[in-house]
């Protein structure tokens, strides 16, 4: 075991997957002799000259070209720079790298992970916090992870590489130095599409992923002061989703609040929220509350206003206890 | 006009169109690739294949045996012609309209008829409406509607073969169309800087639907783009196969070799709709069709194997009869495949089903039952 932080963590889930296999190769804006912007990749490009692309700029170039790589039978990892920035590849992701294995009878495959730092919380106005992950959730043959520790970090980047599936890997950059855990050195895994319940509790059930999954235990520590126990799921991986492990926190609390930083509506916790209401309703003791970004662009001098914090769940929690 | 280009070139054939076929069937011998009797009569036949093909597959459309069709009639030399110069081991990234290739690649007759049908045969299990077919085991990829999205996995698996050191090229097709698409762009920029082993092969058919080349862009000739992205471009007459087959090998051969991409801009006319979907006469002059139709590339190659000595009538009225049968037989067996089964629906959007599509098929079996 080591201290890492989660820059730390991926850099070191990357290293030891391209000395595991050499036909992963990582490519980038910034991402090699610069060791990208947030110095994830910091180097790589020492170790591995000939696996480490510092591109065009261009991110539909750096998506299109690493689906033709995992379609030749490489393991590409693409990085965009910003999730911001990802825009401009999103046919790529979502009518391509998502549709191969389907559209050709599973005859060709894109095992592909793209990172890309995400979420908001480090003053980057606009055009570096969103959090958009909902509109790959909503694409099939897309898997989408976001890890909120270092140790995760580590072993979900791992089984992501990995996996014969294309993957968006979440990073949540406000927590990219924002503290550092132990990670094993060596083999070091965490399973697609399972969640952790990162504090047990039996009055309510927050749940989060990234970033709002520590603002979460924020909450249920404030919380506990006030005598309510909340249980922290952090979903881990958003498709595919843990359902069991969503369904059995609330038929043990009885009570709901999904929190995300995207804007409220159309977010990924509103999935959540449809998800309990359907299949949970008959334990519910009050209303699924949801604790999101408000629905305007992301704002830059208001940005802890529009960032969920530990006060506004708590709002939240307390809204439910009190129905 | 574009088809002025090439009267002046016919007047001039040293100009900067490549030229190999005369008129008369000689051949230009500072151009001429050489082929090989067998090669040369192999791809009148893959070009024959694919005319003889298309005009049944559009009767079919239009008895509603068939849910649509994208023919290629009038690019056959092209479509074929590059398709050839190509080896096993190269990879073919395909547009929508080059069933030429796909069966030049070894794709079996009946399985491409049964994706043209949706139906059980179809080896992608129906998931696509025709003419999107897929033959992994030619290293022939699977076909995306929208435009020019394929010009980068082109350049990708050719990125791929370069950092494995195997010495393979990638043949990728598009139409002028596709070079306003910032796919076209980026892959070209991404091939010149990494000097991947691409063949970046555009079939300018003159129009994207309706649209002229010459509204595609101010730039024409496409082939100039090339040297922008630090690579050589080329334009062929694409009515001439043997020009196309020239070209495409040479540049295919000195991608393998280490020497980076090449742009060949084959100039080429699509004698019939963009689709079965497709009115042409609302947006083109028949007049323009009938200069590209007198030089319809099955003649001019035919006209060539006669002055060999290679063809003639008697093996031109076999063959045609030889691939009538075999389409009717591959029609007959298709037809007789069954409906895409349910089972399938919720296989390959992942390697292995996820929890809500597991639920999902349940509830698609009663909807099939229901």
């Amino acid at each position: 075991m080591t201290q890492m932080t989660m820059v730390q963590a991926i850099n070191n889930a990357l290293r030891e997957e391209m000395r595991r296999d050499d036909r992963v190769v990582v490519l980038g804006e910034d991402i090699g002799k610069n060791g990208g912007v947030f110095r994830c990749t910091e180097g790589l490009i020492d170790e591995f000259p000939d696996r480490v692309f510092d591109t065009p700029l261009a991110e539909s170039g750096i998506i299109g070209s690493a689906i033709g790589m995992a379609l030749y039978g490489l393991r590409p990892v693409p990085e965009i720079q910003f999730m911001d920035f990802i825009y401009p590849a999103f046919d790529q992701i979502v009518s391509e790298a998502a549709k191969m294995r389907y559209r050709s009878g599973g005859q060709y495959t894109v095992p592909m992970t793209i990172r890309t730092p995400y979420g908001g919380g480090i003053r980057g106005g606009h055009y570096h916090s969103q959090s958009s992950e909902a509109y790959f959730t909503h694409t099939p043959g897309l898997k989408v992870v976001v890890p909120s520790t270092p140790s995760d970090a580590k072993g979900l980047l791992t089984s992501s590489i990995r996996d014969p599936d294309p993957v968006l890997f979440l990073e949540p950059k406000k927590l990219y130095r924002a503290f550092r855990e132990d990670v094993p050195e060596g083999e070091h895994t965490v399973p697609l599409g399972q969640a952790l319940v990162r504090r047990e509790g039996k009055d309510v059930s927050l749940f989060a992923w990234g970033y709002m999954s520590q603002v979460c235990l924020d909450a249920a520590t404030k919380a506990a002061g006030k005598g309510i126990e909340a249980e922290v799921v952090d979903l881990r991986t958003l498709v595919p989703l843990d359902v069991d492990a969503v369904l059995a926190s609330v038929k043990k609390t009885g009570r709901a609040v999904v929190v995300y930083e995207a804007p409220r509506t159309g977010g990924y916790g509103g999935a959540i929220s449809a998800l309990l209401a359907e299949r949970a309703i008959e334990y519910l003791r009050g209303p699924i509350v949801r604790v999101a970004g408000f629905d305007t662009p992301f704002p830059y001098a208001l940005e802890d206003v529009y960032m969920p914090s530990a006060d506004r769940v708590f709002a939240g929690i307390d809204k439910v206890m009190a129905f | 006009m574009l088809s002025h280009r090439l009267h002046a070139a016919r007047k001039n054939p040293l100009g900067d169109i490549v030229r190999v076929l005369q008129d008369d069937g000689s051949v230009d011998p500072s151009a001429d690739p050489n082929l090989s009797r067998d090669d040369a009569v192999r791809l009148y036949r893959g070009m024959t294949l694919e005319r003889i093909l298309d005009n049944r597959m559009l009767a079919l459309q239009r008895q509603g045996r068939i849910g649509f069709y994208g023919p290629s009639v009038g690019q056959e030399a092209a479509i074929v012609g590059a398709a050839m110069a190509m080896e096993p081991d190269d990879w073919i990234v395909p547009q929508y309209r080059e069933p030429g290739a796909a069966l030049l690649r070894g794709m079996p007759l009946k399985d491409l008829i049964c994706q043209f049908m949706t139906n059980g045969g179809d080896p992608a299990k129906g998931r696509q409406m025709p003419c999107h077919y897929v033959f992994a085991k030619g290293h022939y990829l699977s076909i995306s509607s929208p435009v020019g999205t394929q010009i980068p996995h082109a350049m990708g698996i050719a990125w791929g073969m370069k950092l494995r050191k195997e010495p393979a090229a990638v043949l990728v097709y598009f139409g002028d169309g596709a070079t306003s698409t910032p796919d076209f762009h980026v892959a070209m920029n991404f091939a010149g800087v990494y000097r991947a082993p691409c063949v970046f092969f555009c079939n300018n058919n003159q129009w994207a639907i309706s649209l002229p080349v010459s509204r595609q862009t101010a730039g024409a000739p496409l082939a100039e783009k090339a040297p922008a992205y630090g690579m050589e471009g080329v334009r062929v007459d694409g009515m001439d196969a043997l020009a196309v087959y020239g070209a495409v090998r040479r540049a295919a051969n000195a991608a393998r070799n280490g020497q980076g991409p090449a742009l060949v801009e084959a100039l080429t006319y699509r004698f019939g709709p963009h689709s079965s979907s497709d009115d042409p006469s609302r947006y083109r002059d028949e007049k323009e069709v009938a200069v590209w139709m007198a030089r319809d590339p099955l003649v001019r190659l035919r006209r060539f194997l006669e002055a060999r000595g290679w063809w003639d009538e008697g093996r031109e009225a076999s063959l045609e009869k030889e691939i009538g049968d075999e389409i009717t037989q591959a029609v007959a067996e298709a037809e007789a495949m069954p409906p895409v089964p349910v089972e399938t629906f919720f296989e390959d959007v992942y390697a292995e089903p996820t929890w809500n599509l597991r639920e999902e098929l349940g509830e698609a079996r009663s909807v099939r039952r229901g």
